[in-house]
């Protein structure tokens, strides 16, 4: 199937959103989603699920020849997979691309970085040595499959026990679970990977970046940065991509932000891993089956959205405190057609209505002479007739200033402008926003 | 015919068929056959089918029953095609035997004729645009199916725009075909969305449960801000408020009000409105 195109309108709203500060879910600039790790009941299977992205991961080992040119290492194998079930978009054979890239970028962090001591991996010189394998499929994809697909990988290598061996002279000696507990793999450090999205917005230099982008960001990103990094603060790996020039300042900015975030998460690892070896000691039950709760409907869950709105009770409550007796404002929807319903503004349909829309919002006077329920005006402009004349009083010229009255059976009421034009000298932009908390508060 | 095609079935099946009234409000699963009320005389404790087949048997005693999603005709009875909770609406002006469907959950849409949705546009190719709704397949939309558009006056629409239309051809073997006027030839409502505003996307259950009559939700919405919303029975929701702010508390109370029970919703409600 095609991906789902992005329209003009979420795409604009996305980045004005970002330019303000304002993630879709309510996260901070430097934020990630939340981390869960699960693990099943083999050795070396976990999923990782970073926000809705979900990656699994499994770690296999295999006795085999070595490479001719590396006689005592053993090797490692890595391979991620799109899974069509993780989007719409992923079809076998059309996601080339990304799997290339992202492939690449999973050996280049794991591989490069010699986070596991492959000497270890030996078991007769030259003849045979262990084989590695970790396949990693996505399951769904919300964004920034790297991150949880680094993650997964780690976790799944720290968690992983392969069979002991011992070597007496000629005889080499395999031995089963059942006879000798598997050993743990070798690892010498944990590189993860951290991924920051820029979005330039018309400046030669990107302005502004976020961490851990989701599915939508990172459809309207304009370049991305990764930076592989251990809890030693050494960098591992860091790749650039999507053509955008990086300042050194911002580049070093990231380093610091990733060590911060890599610390965090290698704790989250470390205290996973511990809780699945504490459960597994005491002899509990543990396993993927067990991480699912039971008679509870998980599959269209969703988790809490911190709403800020923080700034609109302060607003607010300066509105109220200076605020004249509310009149009568009706709120029930106005239903247009089944589907469409229209709410409080008395004003013209702005559907269709391309630049005032924007306008109003940068201007904060230009509100203040529109729309409450039920007024009449006679002219378009008399804001200057009545209350205080000594504050100024900004008009915009958006052709919303005539009046159309829908509701012919409300009262006329005092002109509203005279309560606004006195609160000019504060926050105009914000003042739209806090002339309607009022009104629908009073209700 | 009829009667050795129900024979047939209902061996099949290997159990008896269950009467469509005792059911309402359970849960259904494909497969299952549901007798409509007036067959359930017809058939003997035994489960035998044995109805004398007349040719003018039937055909004054018979209700007129609707179909609806989820369910398929099958001989005489009725075949679930989707799992869910069987529901039964009485016919208001009285002649009929009402309507029966499946109330089921999902997230894919299938487009079906005279459901309004709003749709992407991908392509402009001639005279027709390609809009993306959602389906298998993307929709054409013809440039004249605008309201006051002529071949001299054509419509303003881009590539990446939303339209709100309503489907005229929709079925599972050609590409869909919409338009953004009714029969009349009057927009009402329908046409291109604005320019700003969030996009999102949300299950098609709780599509249908907002657009329900006297729903709680939208009109709590409406207490809290000025806002503009549209509801793409495509599971799509497009809304506008004053800043973005408030664009985005009003995207997350919607996602979130479907896992919600109504006391939970109530709280937040209040809550925002307090602030």
């Amino acid at each position: 199937m095609k991906e789902t195109p992005l329209s003009n309108c979420e795409r604009r709203f996305l980045l004005r959103a970002i330019e303000e500060k304002k993630r879709l879910d309510g996260r901070q600039t430097y934020d990630y989603r939340n981390i869960r790790i699960s693990f099943g009941t083999d050795y070396g299977c976990c999923i990782v699920e970073l926000g809705k992205t979900r990656v699994l991961g499994q770690v296999s080992c295999e006795l085999v020849s070595p490479k001719l040119n590396r006689a005592t290492e053993g090797i490692l194998f890595f391979n991620l997979e799109l899974s069509q079930m993780a989007a719409p978009a992923f079809e076998p054979g059309r996601q080339s691309d990304l799997l290339v890239k992202l492939n690449r970028l999973m050996e280049r962090c794991l591989r490069n970085s010699k986070c596991i001591d492959t000497e270890s991996l030996c078991v007769v010189a030259g003849e045979k040595v262990w084989q590695i394998r970790v396949d990693l499929h996505l399951l769904n994809h919300d964004g920034n499959i790297i991150d949880a697909a680094s993650i997964a990988a780690i976790v799944a290598l720290c968690h992983f026990r392969r069979p002991d061996v011992s070597v007496q002279g000629d005889e080499v000696t395999l031995y089963t679970p059942e006879e000798r507990d598997p050993v743990p793999l070798s690892i010498h450090h944990m590189p993860i990977c951290v991924s920051f999205a820029f979005f330039q917005q018309g400046d030669p230099n990107p302005t502004y970046l976020l961490v851990d982008p989701n599915e939508r960001e990172e459809r309207v990103m304009d370049g991305l940065l990764v930076i592989a990094m251990n809890k030693h603060r050494e960098i591992c790996t860091i790749q650039s991509s999507g053509g955008i020039m990086l300042l050194k300042d911002q580049v070093l900015r990231c380093s610091k932000i990733a060590g911060v975030k890599v610390a965090e998460i290698t704790e989250l690892i470390l205290k996973a891993l511990e809780n699945d070896q504490k459960v597994r000691k005491e002899g509990g039950k543990f396993g993927f089956a067990e991480s699912i709760a039971n008679q509870r409907i998980t599959a269209f869950k969703m988790e809490k959205a911190p709403i800020d709105t923080s700034d609109v009770e302060e607003k607010a409550e300066e509105i109220i405190a200076e605020a004249e007796p509310p009149s009568e404002v009706v709120s029930t929807p106005v239903l247009w057609t089944p589907g469409t319903a229209q709410i409080g503004e008395g004003v013209e349909n702005s559907w269709g209505d391309l630049e005032d829309s924007e306008k109003e919002d940068d201007e904060g006077g230009g509100d203040q002479a529109i729309i409450l329920d039920g007024i009449k005006m006679d002219t378009g402009v008399e804001v200057s007739d009545i209350g205080s004349q000594d504050a100024p009083i900004i008009l915009s010229d958006s052709e919303e200033e005539e009046m159309i009255i829908l509701e012919p059976d409300k009262n006329p009421k005092k002109i509203r402008t005279q309560t606004t034009s006195a609160k000019q000298e504060k926050a105009p932009s914000k003042k739209p926003v806090k002339r309607r908390k009022k009104k629908r508060a009073a209700n | 015919m009829a009667e050795p095609a129900s024979v047939a079935a209902e061996s099949l099946a290997g159990s008896r068929a269950r009467a469509a009234r005792t059911v309402l409000g359970q849960v259904v699963l494909p497969g299952e056959e549901l007798l409509l009320p007036e067959q359930e005389d017809a058939e003997g404790p035994g489960g035998a089918v044995e109805r004398p087949l007349s040719l003018n048997a039937r055909a004054c005693s018979r209700v007129r029953v609707v179909c609806g999603p989820g369910l398929r005709r099958c001989g005489d009875r009725l075949l679930v095609t989707k799992c869910g909770r069987l529901r039964h609406k009485e016919p208001g002006s009285g002649s009929g035997g009402g309507v029966y469907w499946v109330d089921s959950q999902q997230k894919r849409y299938v487009p079906v004729k005279g459901d309004h949705v709003i749709g992407i546009v991908t392509a402009k190719s001639g005279d027709i645009f390609k809009v993306d709704v959602g389906g298998s397949e993307p929709a054409s939309l013809s440039y004249l199916s605008f309201e006051g558009a002529t071949k001299r006056n054509r419509p303003n629409v881009q590539v990446g725009d939303l339209i709100y239309g309503q489907f005229v051809v929709a079925n599972k073997d050609m590409e869909p075909e919409m338009v953004c006027i009714d029969s009349c030839g009057r927009a009402n409502g329908m046409g291109v969305i604005g320019q700003d505003g969030l996009l999102f996307k949300v299950t098609l259950g709780l599509i249908r449960k907002l657009l329900a009559p006297d729903c709680e939700i939208i009109q709590e919405v409406g207490k809290l801000y000025p806002l503009e919303i549209v509801f793409g029975m495509n599971g799509r929701i497009w809304v506008k408020a004053k800043t973005i702010q408030q664009t985005l508390i009003l995207a997350n109370i919607l996602e979130a009000c479907e896992h919600m029970t109504s006391d939970q919703r109530k709280q937040i409600f209040s809550r925002l409105a307090e602030s």
